[in-house]
Protein backbone atom coordinates (compact mmCIF):
# COMPACT_ATOMS: atom_id res chain seq x y z
CA UNK A 1 0.00 0.00 0.00
CA UNK A 2 2.75 2.37 0.76
CA UNK A 3 5.98 1.54 -0.73
CA UNK A 4 9.64 3.51 -0.02
CA UNK A 5 12.79 3.16 -1.82
CA UNK A 6 15.93 5.00 -0.76
CA UNK A 7 13.64 8.20 0.12
CA UNK A 8 15.73 10.99 1.40
CA UNK A 9 14.37 14.57 1.93
CA UNK A 10 16.40 17.62 2.72
CA UNK A 11 14.73 20.82 3.53
CA UNK A 12 15.84 24.00 1.43
CA UNK A 13 18.64 25.61 2.72
CA UNK A 14 19.33 22.91 4.87
CA UNK A 15 22.19 20.59 5.10
CA UNK A 16 21.44 17.74 7.18
CA UNK A 17 18.53 15.00 6.08
CA UNK A 18 15.04 15.30 7.41
CA UNK A 19 14.70 11.76 5.97
CA UNK A 20 17.69 9.49 5.10
CA UNK A 21 17.75 6.43 2.95
CA UNK A 22 14.72 5.17 4.21
CA UNK A 23 13.56 2.16 2.89
CA UNK A 24 9.72 1.32 4.10
CA UNK A 25 7.22 -1.15 2.53
CA UNK A 26 3.73 -1.07 4.81
CA UNK A 27 1.00 -3.92 3.40
CA UNK A 28 -2.56 -3.42 3.25
CA UNK A 29 -4.73 -3.15 6.21
CA UNK A 30 -1.58 -2.99 8.43
CA UNK A 31 -1.47 -0.88 11.42
CA UNK A 32 1.88 0.78 11.90
CA UNK A 33 3.07 3.06 15.02
CA UNK A 34 5.84 5.42 13.75
CA UNK A 35 7.71 6.47 16.86
CA UNK A 36 10.96 8.69 17.57
CA UNK A 37 11.97 12.24 19.25
CA UNK A 38 10.71 15.44 17.87
CA UNK A 39 12.52 16.17 14.59
CA UNK A 40 13.17 12.72 13.98
CA UNK A 41 11.28 12.83 10.52
CA UNK A 42 7.96 11.13 11.45
CA UNK A 43 5.86 13.96 10.38
CA UNK A 44 7.88 14.88 7.43
CA UNK A 45 7.08 10.88 6.37
CA UNK A 46 3.67 11.56 6.46
CA UNK A 47 3.93 14.74 4.55
CA UNK A 48 5.64 12.79 1.62
CA UNK A 49 3.06 10.21 1.44
CA UNK A 50 0.25 13.13 1.34
CA UNK A 51 2.52 14.36 -1.55
CA UNK A 52 2.50 17.87 0.27
CA UNK A 53 6.75 17.49 0.00
CA UNK A 54 8.53 15.65 -3.18
CA UNK A 55 11.18 12.96 -1.71
CA UNK A 56 15.00 14.78 -2.56
CA UNK A 57 15.84 11.34 -3.76
CA UNK A 58 14.30 8.05 -4.10
CA UNK A 59 10.97 6.78 -4.87
CA UNK A 60 7.67 6.79 -2.98
CA UNK A 61 4.07 4.36 -3.98
CA UNK A 62 1.15 5.10 -2.61
CA UNK A 63 -1.90 3.04 -3.22
CA UNK A 64 0.01 1.93 -6.56
CA UNK A 65 0.91 4.96 -7.80
CA UNK A 66 4.44 7.02 -7.96
CA UNK A 67 3.97 10.02 -6.05
CA UNK A 68 6.83 11.90 -6.93
CA UNK A 69 5.91 11.17 -10.57
CA UNK A 70 2.34 12.66 -9.93
CA UNK A 71 1.71 15.76 -12.07
CA UNK A 72 -0.29 18.50 -9.73
CA UNK A 73 -3.83 17.84 -10.95
CA UNK A 74 -3.49 14.34 -10.15
CA UNK A 75 -2.79 15.33 -6.13
CA UNK A 76 -6.43 15.60 -4.98
CA UNK A 77 -7.38 11.88 -6.10
CA UNK A 78 -4.08 10.86 -3.95
CA UNK A 79 -5.56 12.59 -1.04
CA UNK A 80 -8.67 11.32 -1.46
CA UNK A 81 -7.51 7.50 -0.84
CA UNK A 82 -5.99 9.41 2.08
CA UNK A 83 -7.63 10.61 5.58
CA UNK A 84 -5.24 12.36 7.94
CA UNK A 85 -5.76 13.45 11.40
CA UNK A 86 -3.37 15.52 13.48
CA UNK A 87 -2.68 16.45 16.98
CA UNK A 88 -4.62 20.06 16.67
CA UNK A 89 -7.93 18.41 15.44
CA UNK A 90 -8.04 20.99 12.50
CA UNK A 91 -11.80 21.48 12.66
CA UNK A 92 -13.83 24.73 11.51
CA UNK A 93 -15.01 26.34 14.28
CA UNK A 94 -18.27 28.15 12.64
CA UNK A 95 -19.09 24.46 11.51
CA UNK A 96 -21.36 22.16 13.31
CA UNK A 97 -20.04 18.59 13.82
CA UNK A 98 -22.27 17.42 11.24
CA UNK A 99 -21.50 20.16 8.72
CA UNK A 100 -17.54 19.51 9.83
CA UNK A 101 -17.64 15.84 8.63
CA UNK A 102 -19.74 16.94 5.82
CA UNK A 103 -17.69 19.48 4.51
CA UNK A 104 -14.66 16.86 3.26
CA UNK A 105 -17.92 15.44 0.97
CA UNK A 106 -18.90 18.39 -0.12
CA UNK A 107 -15.84 19.66 -1.35
CA UNK A 108 -14.86 17.12 -3.41
CA UNK A 109 -18.14 17.54 -5.25
CA UNK A 110 -20.22 14.28 -3.50
CA UNK A 111 -23.93 14.34 -3.92
CA UNK A 112 -26.17 15.53 -1.16
CA UNK A 113 -28.55 12.15 -1.02
CA UNK A 114 -24.73 10.20 -0.29
CA UNK A 115 -23.67 12.69 2.60
CA UNK A 116 -26.76 12.92 4.87
CA UNK A 117 -26.56 9.10 4.72
CA UNK A 118 -22.47 8.82 5.38
CA UNK A 119 -22.10 11.56 7.51
CA UNK A 120 -24.48 10.16 9.91
CA UNK A 121 -23.36 6.87 9.88
CA UNK A 122 -19.67 7.76 10.66
CA UNK A 123 -20.56 10.00 13.46
CA UNK A 124 -22.28 7.34 14.86
CA UNK A 125 -19.40 4.71 14.01
CA UNK A 126 -17.16 7.50 16.19
CA UNK A 127 -19.62 7.78 18.85
CA UNK A 128 -21.13 11.09 18.57
CA UNK A 129 -24.54 10.44 16.65
CA UNK A 130 -26.26 12.78 19.76
CA UNK A 131 -23.60 15.32 18.76
CA UNK A 132 -23.87 16.21 15.40
CA UNK A 133 -25.62 19.54 15.62
CA UNK A 134 -23.32 20.91 18.31
CA UNK A 135 -19.73 23.12 17.48
CA UNK A 136 -16.75 22.34 17.99
CA UNK A 137 -15.65 24.67 21.01
CA UNK A 138 -19.38 22.90 22.78
CA UNK A 139 -17.02 19.16 22.67
CA UNK A 140 -14.46 18.06 24.93
CA UNK A 141 -10.97 17.46 23.62
CA UNK A 142 -12.07 13.85 23.03
CA UNK A 143 -15.01 14.12 21.35
CA UNK A 144 -12.97 17.17 18.77
CA UNK A 145 -10.78 14.29 17.90
CA UNK A 146 -13.41 12.14 17.08
CA UNK A 147 -14.81 14.35 14.76
CA UNK A 148 -11.38 14.86 13.11
CA UNK A 149 -11.44 10.71 12.74
CA UNK A 150 -15.00 10.92 11.81
CA UNK A 151 -13.78 13.73 8.72
CA UNK A 152 -10.67 11.53 7.63
CA UNK A 153 -12.64 8.45 7.68
CA UNK A 154 -15.86 9.39 5.83
CA UNK A 155 -14.67 8.85 2.63
CA UNK A 156 -13.41 5.53 3.16
CA UNK A 157 -9.87 6.03 2.56
CA UNK A 158 -7.50 3.30 1.79
CA UNK A 159 -4.97 4.91 4.11
CA UNK A 160 -5.39 6.49 7.61
CA UNK A 161 -2.19 8.69 8.49
CA UNK A 162 -2.34 9.97 12.06
CA UNK A 163 0.33 12.49 13.43
CA UNK A 164 0.30 12.05 17.09
CA UNK A 165 -3.55 12.37 17.37
CA UNK A 166 -3.48 11.47 21.57
CA UNK A 167 -0.67 13.84 21.80
CA UNK A 168 -3.25 16.56 23.37
CA UNK A 169 -5.55 14.22 25.18
CA UNK A 170 -5.15 12.64 28.86
CA UNK A 171 -4.41 8.74 28.56
CA UNK A 172 -8.50 7.86 29.16
CA UNK A 173 -9.67 9.20 26.16
CA UNK A 174 -6.34 8.74 24.34
CA UNK A 175 -7.48 5.06 24.78
CA UNK A 176 -10.80 5.60 23.20
CA UNK A 177 -9.42 7.02 20.34
CA UNK A 178 -6.54 4.24 20.01
CA UNK A 179 -9.91 1.64 20.33
CA UNK A 180 -11.63 3.78 17.28
CA UNK A 181 -8.11 3.54 14.90
CA UNK A 182 -8.03 -0.11 15.94
CA UNK A 183 -11.73 -0.28 14.63
CA UNK A 184 -10.85 1.61 11.46
CA UNK A 185 -7.97 -0.44 10.79
CA UNK A 186 -9.76 -3.82 10.62
CA UNK A 187 -12.13 -2.43 8.16
CA UNK A 188 -9.15 -3.02 5.82
CA UNK A 189 -8.10 0.46 6.03
CA UNK A 190 -3.90 0.71 6.29
CA UNK A 191 -3.61 2.93 9.60
CA UNK A 192 -0.13 4.97 10.52
CA UNK A 193 0.08 6.69 13.74
CA UNK A 194 2.88 8.94 14.72
CA UNK A 195 2.97 8.96 18.18
CA UNK A 196 5.35 9.58 21.75
CA UNK A 197 2.47 7.32 23.88
CA UNK A 198 4.82 4.18 24.93
CA UNK A 199 1.95 3.00 27.24
CA UNK A 200 -0.51 2.73 24.16
CA UNK A 201 2.40 1.25 21.94
CA UNK A 202 3.43 -0.86 24.13
CA UNK A 203 -0.57 -2.23 24.78
CA UNK A 204 -1.54 -2.74 21.37
CA UNK A 205 1.34 -4.89 19.84
CA UNK A 206 1.68 -3.86 16.57
CA UNK A 207 4.25 -2.88 14.02
CA UNK A 208 6.49 -0.43 15.41
CA UNK A 209 9.07 1.30 13.24
CA UNK A 210 11.23 4.46 14.93
CA UNK A 211 13.32 7.11 13.48
CA UNK A 212 16.25 8.63 14.46
CA UNK A 213 17.73 11.40 12.70
CA UNK A 214 15.96 10.78 9.72
CA UNK A 215 17.18 6.89 9.87
CA UNK A 216 15.15 4.25 10.54
CA UNK A 217 16.83 2.70 13.02
CA UNK A 218 14.19 0.07 14.14
CA UNK A 219 11.36 -1.60 11.87
CA UNK A 220 9.86 -4.60 14.75
CA UNK A 221 6.62 -6.90 13.70
CA UNK A 222 5.18 -6.80 17.28
CA UNK A 223 6.98 -4.11 18.78
CA UNK A 224 7.22 -2.41 21.88
CA UNK A 225 7.54 1.36 21.82
CA UNK A 226 11.58 0.94 23.10
CA UNK A 227 13.79 2.30 25.28
CA UNK A 228 11.76 4.86 27.66
CA UNK A 229 12.88 7.34 30.12
CA UNK B 1 -22.57 23.00 -6.92
CA UNK B 2 -24.38 23.44 -4.18
CA UNK B 3 -21.70 24.16 -1.85
CA UNK B 4 -20.21 26.11 -4.14
CA UNK B 5 -22.56 28.75 -4.31
CA UNK B 6 -23.12 28.52 -0.78
CA UNK B 7 -19.57 29.06 0.03
CA UNK B 8 -19.60 31.85 -2.57
CA UNK B 9 -22.85 33.74 -0.53
CA UNK B 10 -21.55 33.53 2.51
CA UNK B 11 -17.73 34.78 1.20
CA UNK B 12 -19.66 37.45 -0.20
CA UNK B 13 -21.95 38.36 3.11
CA UNK B 14 -18.25 37.89 4.92
CA UNK B 15 -17.44 40.96 2.83
CA UNK B 16 -20.14 42.39 2.32
CA UNK B 17 -18.49 46.39 2.59
CA UNK B 18 -15.31 45.55 0.56
CA UNK B 19 -17.41 43.63 -1.86
CA UNK B 20 -19.78 47.11 -2.44
CA UNK B 21 -16.42 48.83 -2.78
CA UNK B 22 -15.51 47.12 -5.28
CA UNK B 23 -18.92 47.06 -7.15
CA UNK B 24 -19.13 50.69 -6.81
CA UNK B 25 -15.22 51.16 -8.29
CA UNK B 26 -15.95 48.73 -11.37
CA UNK B 27 -19.15 51.05 -11.70
CA UNK B 28 -18.01 54.39 -12.00
CA UNK B 29 -14.81 53.02 -13.96
CA UNK B 30 -17.09 51.23 -16.27
CA UNK B 31 -19.12 53.85 -17.05
CA UNK B 32 -16.55 56.04 -17.81
CA UNK B 33 -14.60 53.57 -20.28
CA UNK B 34 -18.21 53.18 -21.75
CA UNK B 35 -18.83 56.76 -22.53
CA UNK B 36 -15.49 56.67 -23.49
CA UNK B 37 -16.37 54.23 -26.26
CA UNK B 38 -19.53 56.12 -26.88
CA UNK B 39 -17.81 59.32 -27.73
CA UNK B 40 -15.23 57.60 -30.04
CA UNK B 41 -18.04 56.42 -32.26
CA UNK B 42 -19.88 59.37 -31.97
CA UNK B 43 -16.77 61.41 -33.24
CA UNK B 44 -16.34 58.83 -35.76
CA UNK B 45 -19.49 59.42 -37.02
CA UNK B 46 -19.55 63.22 -37.39
CA UNK B 47 -16.09 62.47 -39.25
CA UNK B 48 -17.48 60.31 -41.62
CA UNK B 49 -20.38 62.69 -41.94
CA UNK B 50 -18.21 66.51 -42.13
CA UNK B 51 -15.77 65.15 -44.70
CA UNK B 52 -17.92 63.24 -46.63
CA UNK B 53 -19.85 67.11 -47.17
CA UNK B 54 -16.63 68.70 -47.40
CA UNK B 55 -16.60 70.58 -50.45
CA UNK B 56 -13.70 73.53 -51.50
CA UNK B 57 -14.19 76.38 -52.35
CA UNK B 58 -12.14 78.62 -54.35
CA UNK B 59 -13.58 82.31 -54.64
CA UNK B 60 -12.20 83.87 -57.42
CA UNK B 61 -11.00 87.76 -57.41
CA UNK B 62 -13.42 90.36 -57.71
CA UNK B 63 -12.91 94.52 -58.48
CA UNK B 64 -14.25 95.61 -55.10
CA UNK B 65 -11.98 93.60 -52.93
CA UNK B 66 -8.83 95.28 -53.30
CA UNK B 67 -7.00 92.59 -50.95
CA UNK B 68 -5.91 89.40 -50.62
CA UNK B 69 -4.86 86.28 -53.08
CA UNK B 70 -3.38 86.75 -56.06
CA UNK B 71 -5.45 89.42 -57.43
CA UNK B 72 -4.69 92.59 -59.50
CA UNK B 73 -5.74 95.72 -57.29
CA UNK B 74 -9.50 96.82 -58.96
CA UNK B 75 -9.68 93.90 -61.03
CA UNK B 76 -11.79 90.90 -61.62
CA UNK B 77 -10.63 87.36 -62.82
CA UNK B 78 -9.85 87.52 -66.61
CA UNK B 79 -11.77 85.00 -68.53
CA UNK B 80 -7.79 83.68 -69.22
CA UNK B 81 -7.40 83.15 -65.42
CA UNK B 82 -10.72 81.64 -64.92
CA UNK B 83 -10.18 79.03 -67.54
CA UNK B 84 -6.75 78.13 -66.27
CA UNK B 85 -8.26 77.40 -63.02
CA UNK B 86 -10.89 75.33 -63.93
CA UNK B 87 -8.36 73.39 -66.56
CA UNK B 88 -6.29 72.72 -63.51
CA UNK B 89 -9.65 71.57 -61.48
CA UNK B 90 -10.81 69.75 -63.90
CA UNK B 91 -7.52 67.59 -64.70
CA UNK B 92 -6.05 67.26 -60.95
CA UNK B 93 -7.76 63.07 -60.89
CA UNK B 94 -8.83 63.87 -56.57
CA UNK B 95 -11.93 65.84 -58.44
CA UNK B 96 -15.06 64.51 -58.27
CA UNK B 97 -17.21 67.07 -59.58
CA UNK B 98 -16.65 71.30 -60.14
CA UNK B 99 -19.27 73.54 -60.28
CA UNK B 100 -18.93 77.28 -61.00
CA UNK B 101 -21.37 79.73 -59.57
CA UNK B 102 -21.02 83.12 -60.69
CA UNK B 103 -21.61 86.14 -58.20
CA UNK B 104 -25.24 86.43 -59.25
CA UNK B 105 -26.10 82.98 -58.76
CA UNK B 106 -23.91 83.05 -55.11
CA UNK B 107 -25.73 86.70 -54.77
CA UNK B 108 -29.27 84.88 -55.17
CA UNK B 109 -28.38 82.14 -52.31
CA UNK B 110 -27.29 84.29 -50.38
CA UNK B 111 -30.48 86.32 -50.43
CA UNK B 112 -32.48 83.22 -50.51
CA UNK B 113 -30.62 81.89 -47.18
CA UNK B 114 -30.90 84.88 -45.30
CA UNK B 115 -34.67 86.13 -46.69
CA UNK B 116 -36.09 86.70 -43.54
CA UNK B 117 -32.89 88.38 -41.34
CA UNK B 118 -31.50 91.90 -41.31
CA UNK B 119 -28.31 89.88 -42.86
CA UNK B 120 -29.16 90.20 -46.45
CA UNK B 121 -28.94 93.93 -46.68
CA UNK B 122 -25.27 93.65 -45.37
CA UNK B 123 -23.58 92.20 -48.53
CA UNK B 124 -24.50 94.40 -52.14
CA UNK B 125 -24.21 92.61 -55.47
CA UNK B 126 -20.49 93.82 -56.52
CA UNK B 127 -19.27 92.22 -53.26
CA UNK B 128 -20.15 88.67 -54.21
CA UNK B 129 -18.03 86.27 -55.80
CA UNK B 130 -17.81 84.19 -58.91
CA UNK B 131 -16.68 80.71 -57.01
CA UNK B 132 -15.71 76.92 -58.16
CA UNK B 133 -17.09 74.17 -55.80
CA UNK B 134 -15.17 71.46 -55.89
CA UNK B 135 -15.70 68.06 -54.38
CA UNK B 136 -13.07 65.57 -54.08
CA UNK B 137 -13.25 61.62 -54.33
CA UNK B 138 -11.58 61.32 -50.92
CA UNK B 139 -12.39 64.28 -48.89
CA UNK B 140 -9.41 63.57 -46.88
CA UNK B 141 -6.96 64.24 -50.03
CA UNK B 142 -7.54 68.01 -49.84
CA UNK B 143 -3.99 69.43 -49.69
CA UNK B 144 -2.48 68.93 -53.20
CA UNK B 145 -4.96 70.72 -54.95
CA UNK B 146 -5.68 73.40 -52.29
CA UNK B 147 -2.00 73.96 -52.79
CA UNK B 148 -1.70 74.27 -56.50
CA UNK B 149 -4.93 76.36 -56.42
CA UNK B 150 -2.75 78.93 -54.12
CA UNK B 151 -0.66 79.75 -56.47
CA UNK B 152 -2.40 80.44 -59.23
CA UNK B 153 -3.40 84.39 -60.53
CA UNK B 154 -7.33 85.04 -59.91
CA UNK B 155 -7.73 82.98 -57.19
CA UNK B 156 -8.54 85.10 -54.06
CA UNK B 157 -9.07 82.67 -51.17
CA UNK B 158 -10.13 79.21 -50.91
CA UNK B 159 -12.10 78.55 -48.36
CA UNK B 160 -11.54 74.54 -46.70
CA UNK B 161 -13.71 73.27 -43.66
CA UNK B 162 -11.01 71.11 -42.99
CA UNK B 163 -9.26 73.56 -41.31
CA UNK B 164 -12.15 74.58 -39.32
CA UNK B 165 -12.76 70.92 -38.54
CA UNK B 166 -9.71 69.26 -37.66
CA UNK B 167 -8.80 71.16 -34.66
CA UNK B 168 -12.16 70.51 -33.62
CA UNK B 169 -11.81 67.23 -34.07
CA UNK B 170 -8.51 66.86 -32.73
CA UNK B 171 -9.96 68.08 -29.22
CA UNK B 172 -13.13 66.04 -29.36
CA UNK B 173 -10.32 62.70 -30.05
CA UNK B 174 -8.17 64.39 -27.00
CA UNK B 175 -11.57 64.39 -24.77
CA UNK B 176 -12.27 60.75 -25.71
CA UNK B 177 -9.10 59.44 -25.21
CA UNK B 178 -8.31 61.13 -21.55
CA UNK B 179 -12.29 59.62 -20.44
CA UNK B 180 -10.68 56.26 -21.64
CA UNK B 181 -7.27 56.47 -19.90
CA UNK B 182 -8.86 57.85 -16.63
CA UNK B 183 -11.29 55.34 -16.79
CA UNK B 184 -8.71 52.75 -16.93
CA UNK B 185 -6.74 54.05 -14.19
CA UNK B 186 -9.81 53.32 -12.42
CA UNK B 187 -10.35 49.87 -13.76
CA UNK B 188 -6.50 49.36 -12.69
CA UNK B 189 -7.80 50.18 -9.10
CA UNK B 190 -10.62 47.90 -9.56
CA UNK B 191 -8.84 45.11 -9.98
CA UNK B 192 -6.13 45.74 -7.41
CA UNK B 193 -8.83 45.98 -5.01
CA UNK B 194 -10.26 42.56 -6.47
CA UNK B 195 -7.08 41.24 -5.93
CA UNK B 196 -6.40 42.63 -2.25
CA UNK B 197 -10.16 41.21 -1.75
CA UNK B 198 -9.25 37.77 -2.48
CA UNK B 199 -6.02 37.95 -0.80
CA UNK B 200 -7.13 39.45 2.40
CA UNK B 201 -10.18 36.52 1.84
CA UNK B 202 -7.67 33.64 1.68
CA UNK B 203 -6.16 34.44 4.61
CA UNK B 204 -9.65 34.67 6.65
CA UNK B 205 -10.64 31.05 5.09
CA UNK B 206 -6.92 29.59 5.30
CA UNK B 207 -7.83 27.06 7.31
CA UNK B 208 -10.87 25.43 5.36
CA UNK B 209 -8.04 25.87 2.26
CA UNK B 210 -6.22 23.63 4.25
CA UNK B 211 -8.48 20.98 5.17
CA UNK B 212 -9.80 21.32 0.97
CA UNK B 213 -6.52 20.76 -0.33
CA UNK B 214 -5.84 17.78 2.42
CA UNK B 215 -9.24 15.88 1.35
CA UNK B 216 -7.93 16.17 -2.08
CA UNK B 217 -10.58 18.91 -3.14
CA UNK B 218 -10.25 19.98 -7.09
CA UNK B 219 -8.66 23.63 -7.64
CA UNK B 220 -11.75 23.94 -8.99
CA UNK B 221 -13.71 23.43 -5.83
CA UNK B 222 -10.94 25.74 -3.96
CA UNK B 223 -10.92 28.56 -6.59
CA UNK B 224 -14.64 28.27 -7.36
CA UNK B 225 -15.99 30.37 -4.69
CA UNK B 226 -13.25 32.95 -4.85
CA UNK B 227 -13.83 33.28 -8.87
CA UNK B 228 -17.43 33.72 -8.32
CA UNK B 229 -17.43 35.99 -5.93
CA UNK B 230 -15.34 38.54 -8.07
CA UNK B 231 -17.44 37.61 -10.99
CA UNK B 232 -20.16 38.70 -9.53
CA UNK B 233 -19.03 41.61 -7.99
CA UNK B 234 -17.47 42.68 -11.46
CA UNK B 235 -20.40 41.67 -13.65
CA UNK B 236 -23.09 43.47 -11.04
CA UNK B 237 -20.45 46.80 -11.50
CA UNK B 238 -20.91 46.46 -15.34
CA UNK B 239 -24.86 46.09 -14.27
CA UNK B 240 -24.91 48.96 -12.68
CA UNK B 241 -22.38 50.58 -15.27
CA UNK B 242 -24.56 49.43 -18.72
CA UNK B 243 -27.80 50.98 -16.84
CA UNK B 244 -25.99 54.46 -16.31
CA UNK B 245 -24.44 54.41 -20.03
CA UNK B 246 -27.94 53.36 -21.87
CA UNK B 247 -29.78 55.87 -19.16
CA UNK B 248 -26.66 58.65 -20.71
CA UNK B 249 -27.37 57.59 -24.05
CA UNK B 250 -31.43 57.62 -23.96
CA UNK B 251 -31.20 61.07 -21.92
CA UNK B 252 -28.68 62.57 -23.87
CA UNK B 253 -27.95 61.66 -27.27
CA UNK B 254 -31.90 60.43 -28.00
CA UNK B 255 -34.22 62.68 -25.88
CA UNK B 256 -31.98 65.80 -26.52
CA UNK B 257 -29.57 65.95 -28.38
CA UNK B 258 -31.20 63.86 -31.32
CA UNK B 259 -34.35 66.17 -31.22
CA UNK B 260 -32.40 69.51 -31.36
CA UNK B 261 -29.69 69.14 -33.59
CA UNK B 262 -31.77 66.76 -36.17
CA UNK B 263 -29.01 67.38 -38.83
CA UNK B 264 -26.38 65.58 -37.38
CA UNK B 265 -25.71 61.77 -37.27
CA UNK B 266 -26.09 60.55 -33.45
CA UNK B 267 -24.49 57.29 -32.34
CA UNK B 268 -28.22 54.64 -31.20
CA UNK B 269 -28.62 51.56 -29.93
CA UNK B 270 -26.19 49.75 -32.09
CA UNK B 271 -23.39 51.78 -30.92
CA UNK B 272 -24.51 51.79 -27.03
CA UNK B 273 -24.97 47.66 -27.27
CA UNK B 274 -21.51 47.91 -28.48
CA UNK B 275 -20.02 49.39 -25.72
CA UNK B 276 -22.03 47.80 -22.94
CA UNK B 277 -20.31 44.48 -24.34
CA UNK B 278 -16.84 46.03 -24.36
CA UNK B 279 -17.64 46.68 -20.80
CA UNK B 280 -18.79 43.43 -19.55
CA UNK B 281 -15.62 42.00 -21.31
CA UNK B 282 -13.48 44.04 -19.56
CA UNK B 283 -15.29 43.04 -16.24
CA UNK B 284 -14.78 39.60 -16.36
CA UNK B 285 -11.01 40.00 -17.52
CA UNK B 286 -10.54 42.37 -14.74
CA UNK B 287 -12.49 40.38 -11.80
CA UNK B 288 -10.82 36.60 -12.81
CA UNK B 289 -7.15 37.64 -13.93
CA UNK B 290 -6.96 39.63 -10.30
CA UNK B 291 -8.22 36.85 -8.64
CA UNK B 292 -6.15 33.93 -10.09
CA UNK B 293 -3.09 35.79 -9.05
CA UNK B 294 -3.83 36.42 -5.79
CA UNK B 295 -5.21 32.84 -5.19
CA UNK B 296 -2.44 31.10 -6.96
CA UNK B 297 -0.47 29.87 -4.45
CA UNK B 298 -3.82 27.88 -3.02
CA UNK B 299 -3.29 25.86 -6.52
CA UNK B 300 0.17 24.62 -5.35
CA UNK B 301 0.82 22.05 -2.79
Amino acid sequence: MIRFEEVSRIYDGQTRAALANVNIEIEKGEFVFLVGGSGSGKSTLMKLILREYRPTTGRIYVAGKDVAALPERKIPALRREIGMVSQDFRLLPGKTVFENVAFALQVIGKPRSLIRKVVPETLEMVGLADKMGRRPDELSGGEQQRVAVARAFVNHPKILLADEPTGNLDPETSVGIMKLLDRINRSETTVVMATHDWAMVDQMRKRVVELESGHVIRDQARGIYGARA
Amino acid sequence: MRHLLSETWSGLRRNVGITLAVVMTMWVSLSLFGAGLIAAQQVNLFKGEWYDKIEITVYLCTAKLQTGGNCDPGQDATDEQKDQIHDAIEKNPEVLKVEYQSKEEAYEEFLNVFKDSPIKDSLTLEEMQDNYRVKLVDPQQYQGLVSQLKLMRGVQKIQDLHQILEPVFKWLGALQWGTIALSIVLLLAAALQIGTTIRMATFTRGREIGIMRLVGASNFHIMGPFLLESLIAGLVGAFLASGTLVFGVWFIILRNAQRGLEAFRWVGWTETWIAVGAMVLVAIILSIIPTIISARRYLRV
